[in-house]
């Protein structure tokens, strides 16, 4: 029963909500989360940061790709694919494979998003060896196999079964398709009963080597291992992937805002969620733009929304907004639940609030306490777990920033100014949103 | 891998992790780097302190002994709006300070309630620690309670009930077994209340609630990180050591379950259910209440059944005879009284809920039967003692294992031993829990399900 419920970013969000750091300054020094780049023979490349602390290794890694690469009429294959690594691979089975995956106490994962297909590892280093080779083995040369494939198959029909008559998971499905259109981003990415039932061991296959490329891979790993025994591990997990993926182009997309959507059901509670523009990475005022999310409904329980929509009125238990930061597209998201008698006072006030913001800007007060949070918030978010050490080193990369981003970003920051904030503020939040309603008697009308 | 996940079995699960094989002392070694101490604070006030020098990063954790299981009659969901109303002014810091306070240096804090505890907790970087003792320090006694703040919070944790309970068929289900597994232990009660009882919940509840409980002699505080233990002794010295000894509580002796002599079933069909699920309980002894070694073989017990895609219930359920989407078995070992153990799972494809139900009945009745082989309880060992090494990884993962231990009657020492009475299970052990326990026709079973054709 947590006070308030951490808001379900994924890794990239998260990245972006909680950039930089003071601490970090201290960190190399302290810490050891000094990240070094280690090239192998074969020319993998990986970051690594040395820690004996604890006797384990964490290896994360990533394709470029990810969901968004499922062919037309094949969606799921993604996610498909990535519940079969552990299903047997080279001449072991599903059963041998797993055995001796558990034998050797490796936590192996994989699974995908809409823009990369993720892996990893965490063992006990003196289990090393053992455990990457049954890694290297489920990269390189999966089995496959007709009768795992059927049965993760039908657990997957079986989720999207589940989630059929259920408002919320059918009203969101609705919301992304009627935000993205036709691009990727709006096909589930579990796939449909069709889209399942359409895929064969070789479309597994063939994708699996179009996605399980080295230009598209970036590799992490923390703990006690040396640079040049992971250079040998590097190689020996990688380095027989062909150079080049073979990617099909995806077109950068606008999530379509000014509509609403309004799903009718008799629920206890009617949830909101708006979408407003976002801002690229590479925008100038994108960390402006990070600054005056925190500052709106970002991470703490200080931001404008949580004061007025719960502190001061009760009207709900979380509310919060997001910078989403998708490779192909990016928006501001804010999302709350409130009691149904209540939605179109909670939507008002949500409103106000981000008018406001709009017109007035922060006052250099919040952007003092904002720029401190999310300077200070670094470390403890993104450092605090050989796990999170892991994941961030990944996700700096798929983002194309480098080894110097952590040292770098308290000045990005610092830089901004109110009118920086206030600017961005009118350039995100002056546009018309996106409105999801589901909840009882709810109309397209209440959005206003 | 389970793409999807059992919806039905989302009860409090305590996890119950122990450290390295040490030696008996108060202070112990792990592998050369982790030196873990405890004392107490003249008011009576118990420390531990978990070095991890990897990040200039400290976990501030403060553990009351009080949780929803405490709670006077007819006051339900007490323990945990009262959490909430803690994040309110005091006599010496308005409200909003403490929570801006953690903001600005870009740490995290919460809190949560469960039915044995209630922590409060702040990850910060190291040198903000003192900080942190002082504000945790001072609303551990000067909480300043208005009526107002009560009404606007307490319409927040009806938002809360509404979020997390009422909006889902399956937390609804899962309430309702528990308040049927449970007859007389307080356990019955839901951690956040019932709705007609919380909207009562007043600002007299609030504070004799505070002034019983919130006392010094009553908590554990909990401090991980980039630390050493001279330096946290004192500043808690200089902290929470001013803070006077409160009267001393009365033993945390509750009502205790009856002998279940009949099989129950809760149902609830919703028309937002396509895959019905099922869940089935018993009542077992916890780590608190159990006779030496027999919590330790019900913890293995579940990971052999059901603790993984290895389990015997996952290879047969799922993988050979492919009738569940998901299937497992779980138990909640840290609990100051008799706690709960559970199976569950959920039909695929054209499977009958009937089939999963009766195939899981069965691969009990193989364990109580026949027991378990030497290899598998080999196995399950290992991964646990593994779960050990992996849990030094992360200090509020460590903060967590302590402060609830030494919340339900658990000391220091038991987590440092766990490892070596793991060792000790014998196969028969294994078998004796599932055949004394995991019976048949003393169970509570909940089933989800769909709405039936025609109704509405």
């Amino acid at each position: 029963m947590q006070k308030f419920s951490t808001p379900l970013h994924d890794a990239a969000i998260q990245l972006v909500a909680a950039l930089a750091c003071l601490l970090v300054f201290a960190l190399p020094a302290r810490s050891g989360v000094n990240i070094q780049e280690v090239h192998s023979e074969k020319g993998i490349t990986a970051w690594l940061v040395e820690d004996y602390t604890v006797p384990i290794v964490t290896l994360r890694f990533a394709f470029e790709g990810g969901s968004s690469q499922d062919p037309a009429g094949k969606e799921g294959l993604a996610n498909l694919m990535s519940g079969l690594f552990d299903e047997g691979a080279g001449d072991l089975e599903s059963d041998a494979f797993q055995e001796k995956l558990d034998d050797v106490g490796a936590e192996m994962r994989f699974s995908s998003s809409r823009d990369a297909i993720y892996g990893g590892m965490r063992v006990l280093a003196e289990d090393r060896q053992v455990a990457f080779d049954l890694l290297r083995l489920a990269i390189g040369q999966p089995r496959f196999d007709q009768q795992p494939i059927d049965r993760i198959r039908s657990q997957i029909v079986t989720g999207i079964d589940a989630a059929e008559r259920d408002p919320n998971a059918q009203a969101r499905k609705q919301w992304m398709r009627a935000i993205y259109g036709e691009h990727p981003y709006a096909r589930p990415d579990e796939g449909t009963r069709q889209s399942l039932a359409a895929i064969a061991p070789d479309d597994l296959r063939a994708f699996r080597k179009s996605q399980f490329g080295r230009s598209g891979l970036h590799v992490a790993v923390i703990g006690a291992v040396d640079a040049e025994t992971l250079k040998a591990d590097l190689d020996r997990l990688f380095g027989d992937l062909p150079e080049q993926q073979d990617l099909k182009p995806v077109q950068r997309v606008d999530p379509r805002l000014g509509q609403e959507i309004a799903v009718a059901y008799d629920l206890p509670q009617t949830s909101i969620q708006m979408a407003f523009p976002g801002i690229e990475r590479s925008d100038p005022d994108f960390y402006a733009a990070m600054l005056m999310n925190e500052i709106l409904g970002g991470g703490t329980f200080t931001s404008r929304l949580f004061a007025e929509v719960r502190e001061k009125r009760g009207l709900a238990y979380s509310v919060d907004s997001i910078l989403s930061n998708r490779r192909y597209s990016s928006s501001l998201g804010i999302s709350t639940a409130t009691r149904s008698d209540r939605a179109s006072e909670t939507i008002r006030i949500i409103r106000d609030v981000v008018r406001q913001m709009a017109d007035d800007g922060p006052t250099a007060a919040e952007l003092e306490a904002a720029k401190k949070y999310l300077i200070g918030a670094y470390a403890i978010n993104n450092l605090n777990s050989s796990g999170a050490v892991a994941s961030t080193m990944v996700e700096l990369q798929l983002a194309g920033l480098g080894r110097d981003y952590i040292s770098r970003r308290p000045a990005l920051l610092g830089a901004v100014t109110v009118d920086d904030v206030t600017r961005v503020a009118r350039r995100l939040l002056t546009a018309e949103p996106a409105v999801l309603l589901v909840g009882p008697d709810v109309k397209k009308a209440d959005a206003q | 891998m389970t793409p999807t996940g059992n919806r039905l079995c989302a009860m409090f699960l305590g996890v119950w992790l122990g450290f390295g094989v040490l030696p008996a002392a108060a202070d112990t070694q792990v592998a050369g780097e982790t030196k873990i101490s405890s004392f107490t604070l003249g008011n009576g006030m118990e420390v531990v302190v978990i070095p991890d020098h990897r990040a200039p990063i400290a976990t501030h954790m403060v553990w009351y002994k009080v949780g929803s299981a405490d709670e006077p009659p007819g006051k339900s969901g007490i323990a945990h709006f009262f959490e909430h109303l803690m994040f309110k002014g005091t006599t010496n810091h308005a409200a909003g300070e403490f929570d801006r306070a953690v903001a600005e240096i870009g740490g995290n804090n919460n809190a949560f309630t469960s039915y044995d505890y209630t922590a409060y907790f702040e990850t910060v970087p190291a040198d903000a620690l003192e900080q942190m003792m002082a504000f945790e320090a001072d609303r551990m006694r000067n909480l300043v309670l208005s009526d107002e703040v009560i009404a606007t919070e307490r319409d927040v944790v009806l938002e809360e009930r509404r979020s997390r309970i009422d909006n889902d068929p399956s937390a609804l289900l899962d309430e309702e077994v528990s308040a049927t597994l449970w007859q007389n232990q307080p356990y019955r009660i839901p951690v956040i209340g019932w709705m007609q009882e919380m909207k009562q919940l007043n600002r007299a509840d609030a504070q004799a609630f505070y002034d019983r409980y919130y006392t010094p002699n009553n908590a554990v505080l909990v401090v991980a990180g980039d630390v050493e233990e001279e330096a946290v002794k004192a500043m808690a010295e200089r902290t929470y050591g001013k803070v006077a000894r409160g009267p001393d509580l009365p033993p945390r002796e509750r009502p205790v379950e009856p002998e279940q002599n009949t099989k129950r079933t809760v149902t609830l069909s919703d028309q937002r259910v396509s895959v019905p699920s099922f869940s089935a309980q018993w009542v077992v002894p916890s780590y608190s209440t159990a006779e030496p070694g027999e919590a330790e073989a019900l913890d293995l017990l579940a990971e052999i059944l059901g603790g993984g895609v290895r389990s015997r219930l996952y290879q047969e359920l799922v993988v050979k005879q492919r009738i569940a989407v998901s299937t497992g078995a779980s138990y909640s070992g840290t609990m100051l009284d008799d706690t709960s153990f559970a199976v569950y799972g959920a039909p695929v494809g054209q499977a009958a809920l009937e089939q999963v139900e009766t195939a899981v009945t069965r691969e009990i009745a193989r364990i109580a039967d026949e027991g378990v082989t030497a290899d598998e309880l080999e196995s399950a060992k290992k991964r646990f003692v593994r779960a050990t090494i992996f849990a030094r990884d992360r200090q509020t993962a460590m903060a967590n294992i302590f402060g609830s231990t030494l919340a339900t009657g658990g000391s220091v020492r038991d987590i440092e031993e766990w490892p070596g009475r793991i060792e000790k299970v014998t196969p028969e052990q294994i078998k004796t829990a599932a055949a004394r326990y995991l019976v048949p026709s003393r169970s509570t079973t909940g089933y989800l399900l769909p709405q039936a054709k025609g109704g509405n």
